[in-house]
């Protein structure tokens, strides 16, 4: 039999676009070496969300309990569970893909996928028989896998990827994190929340070095009041594990060696390319290099997601393989990422999208800013969460929308309606118009966008 | 609560559309998906359906008109919403207009008014409460009564799918919307398009400014270096342009001018093609099977061709060339007052039979007017035969955004030398091509060319 579509790999990427083939009446296969739902759902966005609200509800208890009313004496929690319930979760999603792979009659196939050619895939299954799959086109979703730092190899105790970093257990007591990126972030807000000793290292100047940079200068004071030792601007010397501790040399403002029970290395991902043929083109950095239309240097063969470079982020390789696959299979003209929304889950959260204020200032933009705090929005108050703001870069003299950054309670909800506003070309004169509800938490989007013309109500 | 029907755009090119008929009358009860009327675009007749259920309780549009996408058709209300008993007459048709539980105001009611608009003004205090309720775009009803003509243009701009950001930017680079294609979801005109759309034409658009109004009535349509217009004589017939004229001339025009064209030929040894054809429409004629064209030849040689030579089958878009993965093959079709160019999707997927009886069906539905948009939209390479009326060779204008059309000529008769150095009878037909060189240089016109020959010429390889 021959396929319509062959899709190596079942993450984000891969599953959607297998998904959405299925939906335009093709016969899809997908193959899989490990799980479906690929790293965001076993081992990254998912697992880690499971975790950080854990993290989230321990800390309130334990530091602002007197605050809502609540009285205890001996507050514990068990490790276990807390890691338990986050396996949980990742398994239920897997389930819930498997269960769609089954609803859109996708052959989901088990085993490391070779791709032999043009039309020509061939997979190891558990039985360890070699299957030879044929189909019209491929597309490879292969993904990445963390970048591991030069001289300390990852032994999955001391010196661990986040892959690991999400079920470590015994809990460390002291903890080193390598890159101070979004999963970095995520990781030291965890293990600090629970009590271990964390030190976050970042070679750049600013955690969440993408981010808009007074966005990332707040959340490094919010970090370091919650217990985090932060040193940005500083680079990693020397690294030496025994198996049971390790020393970390640095280099910032100062000299010094640190030393803990375990190094979280988060400095990056590289691409996870499967077995294919030599004639696929990658870049430097290893990734597949593709076409307009998601199609690598060998015709029939495409790829999307992780695998073919930045951002790394789930909903964009999704996007991405519902592109390359419409295209494929409709008039649909392929579009190339763009716009998307990045996220960070620790608490004060973090959210973006579009242009920070140095990349308008560097593209000779002309901007306004409108800013608007959490302290003055009563819905954050009665919550209490009333840490961050909203910022929103507007351009002149039109109005739209070039930035939108926020931290603070639920920003990674509350990113949505700029993404979406800036996807329109909505401006801010459209977000001005529209009633927000009160009191929620989106009327600062909506304040924001008044502050820019000193037209807020509540500053 | 009273629904307006207005005119929708049915194609991609469509600025205005005439009613051809009324398949409902006004009184009858309408379904969501019943057809209410035939509407002629400029590329064909199209039945129109309704989104929304109710009565027809008034058109505002006669048979024959012709209307502008956007304007008010008709109107539909709801069942048992303001029906009077008895028959509609123009009094009544003014309580009809007003939403249920409308209290006629004073004088008002009694007065018969004046036109459809007056008829809605009756019920406009009534109406204001549903405004919220309902779609913002559709508030023109509303509003109608008091400033009928105002409103209807604020309309017809509310109608151009383009951001804020767009419109905000078409303003100040004014350039009218209207004439624009957008590039955005669902042909929504985006930010790039008004800016590129500026780029291109910044002197004509700042031209109707420039002028003093009141010296220059139609300077904006009358260009310096437009044609005197054309002198009539009382014997001469004036034909007002059917929508299918206007975008033959718009795109044709703009083909011409803005597409450097250039030109290959090639004399085609028929013989082959001449003797296979015979053969298997004697084969397919016993079976009962429709019989092969010398065209569905030149269709299925040039999607072949396209797949070997996928540098022709490729658009100029601005700033790259986009080479496109299938090729979707345009047919020109001669039709009542013009030309359609039906699509073959996936062309070079389907075998010289499946293309032969599918450009048949869209040929039949092009000359009855009934092709969909998706039957003739999206095409990357065109065939043009004028063989069937002796045309011996011509060079067709591209058809934008393609980049290539194949001109076919008829089979003629000639002396041919033989290899032998002979002159013998032998049988050509003349394959002409326009290139258009942004994309297609000539070694590139000149392989699909030749790849085209050595196809026709050993036709079998247009069955394996």
């Amino acid at each position: 039999m021959k396929y319509d579509l062959i899709v190596v790999g079942g993450g984000p990427a891969g599953y959607v676009g297998a998904i959405r083939a299925a939906q335009l009446g093709k016969k899809v296969a997908c193959v899989e070496k490990e799980r479906a739902g690929g790293t965001c759902l076993n081992w990254g966005c998912i697992p880690t969300k499971s975790l950080l609200r854990n993290a989230e509800i321990y800390h309130v208890l334990r530091h602002r309990a007197g605050d809502y009313g609540f009285k205890f004496d001996n507050l514990s929690f068990d490790w276990q569970k807390v890691i338990g319930r986050s396996r949980g979760v990742a398994d239920k999603l897997a389930g819930g893909v498997e269960f769609l792979f089954k609803k859109n009659k996708i052959d989901y196939l088990r085993g490391e996928a070779v791709v032999d050619g043009p039309g020509k895939v061939s997979y190891r299954g558990a039985d360890g028989k070699a299957q030879n799959i044929e189909g019209q086109a491929i597309l490879i979703a292969t993904g990445a896998v963390a970048r591991e730092l030069p001289g300390l190899a990852v032994d999955g105790k001391t010196v661990v990827t986040s892959h690991d970093a999400m079920i470590l257990d015994p809990r460390p007591e002291r903890m080193i994190i390598i890159g101070a990126g979004a999963i970095g972030v995520e990781f030291a807000y965890f293990y600090n929340a629970y009590g271990t000793d964390v030190t976050l290292v970042e070679m750049l100047p600013n955690v969440l070095p993408v981010e808009d940079e007074e966005i990332s200068k707040t959340l490094e004071k919010a970090l370091t009041k919650q217990g985090i030792k932060i040193f940005t601007n500083t680079k990693v010397t020397k690294t030496e594990s025994d198996g049971k501790r390790v020393r970390i040399g640095i280099e910032g403002a100062k000299a010094q060696t640190l030393e803990a029970d375990c190094t979280i290395v988060a400095i990056g991902v590289i691409p996870l390319v499967p077995k294919m043929p030599e004639q696929i083109n990658r870049d430097k950095r290893g990734y597949i290099q593709v076409d307009d239309r998601y199609q690598t240097t060998v015709p029939g063969i495409y790829a999307a997601g992780d695998v073919i470079g930045p951002p790394w982020l789930a909903h964009v390789a999704s996007w991405e393989a519902i592109q390359a696959v419409e295209g494929l299979f409709t008039d649909h003209r392929p579009k190339k990422v763009t716009l998307f929304p990045g996220c960070t889950y620790c608490q004060p959260q973090v959210a973006s999208a579009g242009l920070t204020e140095r990349a308008a200032k560097d593209k000779g933009l002309k901007y306004r800013i409108g800013k608007f705090p959490f302290s003055a929005s009563g819905k954050a108050l009665a919550v209490g969460e009333s840490e961050g703001y909203v910022k929103l870069i507007i351009g002149e003299p039109h109005g739209e929308i070039l930035g939108a950054h926020i931290i603070g309670p639920e920003a990674t909800e509350l990113i949505a309606e700029l993404t979406l506003a800036m996807s329109l070309e909505a401006t801010y004169e459209e977000i001005e118009a529209t009633i927000h509800a009160h009191p929620t938490l989106s009327e600062a989007v909506h304040e924001a966008t008044g502050a820019a013309f000193n037209l807020a109500i509540h500053i | 609560m009273p629904i307006t029907i207005e005119m929708p755009k049915l194609s991609d090119t469509m600025t205005e559309g005439t009613l051809v008929r009324w398949v409902k009358n006004v009184g009858d009860q309408v379904e969501i998906g019943d057809i209410l009327a035939e509407v002629e675009t400029d590329k064909a007749t199209m039945e129109m359906e309704a989104f929304d259920e109710g009565i027809l309780s008034e058109v505002f549009v006669q048979e024959g008109q012709k209307v502008e996408i956007g304007q008010k058709l008709a109107l539909l209300l709801a069942p048992g919403e303001g029906k009077p008993s008895g028959e509609p007459g123009p009094a009544q048709k003014a309580e009809k207009a007003a939403p249920a539980g409308a209290v006629p105001k004073g004088g008002e009611a009694g007065q018969p008014p004046a036109s459809a608009q007056g008829a809605q003004a009756a019920g406009a205090e009534d109406q204001r409460e549903e405004k919220r309720s309902r779609e913002e775009e559709k508030v023109g009803t509303t509003d109608g009564g008091q400033a009928p003509a105002k409103a209807a243009g604020a309309e017809d701009e509310q109608r151009v799918k383009a951001s804020p950001l767009a419109k905000k930017l078409a303003a100040e680079l004014k350039v009218d919307l209207s004439t624009i294609s957008g590039t955005g979801p669902g042909g929504r005109i985006v930010q790039a398009d008004v800016r590129q759309a500026g780029e291109r034409a910044p002197a004509k658009a700042k031209q109707p400014e420039a002028a003093p109004p009141a010296a220059a009535p139609a300077p904006a349509k009358a260009p310096s270096a437009a044609p005197q217009p054309v002198a009539a004589a009382p014997e001469d017939k004036r034909i007002p342009l059917t929508g299918m004229r206007r975008a033959i001339a718009t795109r044709l025009l703009e083909a011409k001018t803005t597409i450097p064209h250039f030109y290959l030929q090639a004399d085609i040894d028929a013989e082959p093609m001449v003797k296979l054809r015979q053969e298997l429409n004697a084969t397919l004629e016993a079976a009962g099977q429709p019989k092969l064209t010398v065209n569905d030849f030149f269709l299925k040689a040039t999607a072949q061709a396209a797949t070997k030579v996928p540098q022709a089958n490729a658009s100029f878009d601005g700033d790259a060339v986009v080479q496109f993965a299938n090729v979707q093959l345009a047919c020109a079709v001669a039709v009542e007052d013009g030309l359609v160019t039906p699509v073959i999707r996936q062309a070079q997927t389907k075998s010289i039979g499946r293309i032969s009886s599918e450009i048949k069906d869209l040929a039949g539905k092009a000359r009855s007017k009934k092709l969909k948009p998706e039957d003739y939209q999206g095409g990357t390479i065109t065939v043009s035969n004028l063989g069937g009326y002796g045309v011996e060779q011509f060079f067709a204008i591209i058809n934008p955004p393609q980049s290539l059309i194949v001109s076919v000529g008829t089979i003629v008769k000639k002396p041919v030398v033989g290899g032998d150095g002979t002159i013998r009878a032998g049988q050509r037909i003349t394959v002409g091509i326009s290139c258009d060189h942004r994309v297609v240089d000539g070694a590139i016109g000149a392989q699909f060319l030749a790849e085209l020959k050595k196809l026709l010429e050993n036709p079998v390889l247009l069955l394996v």
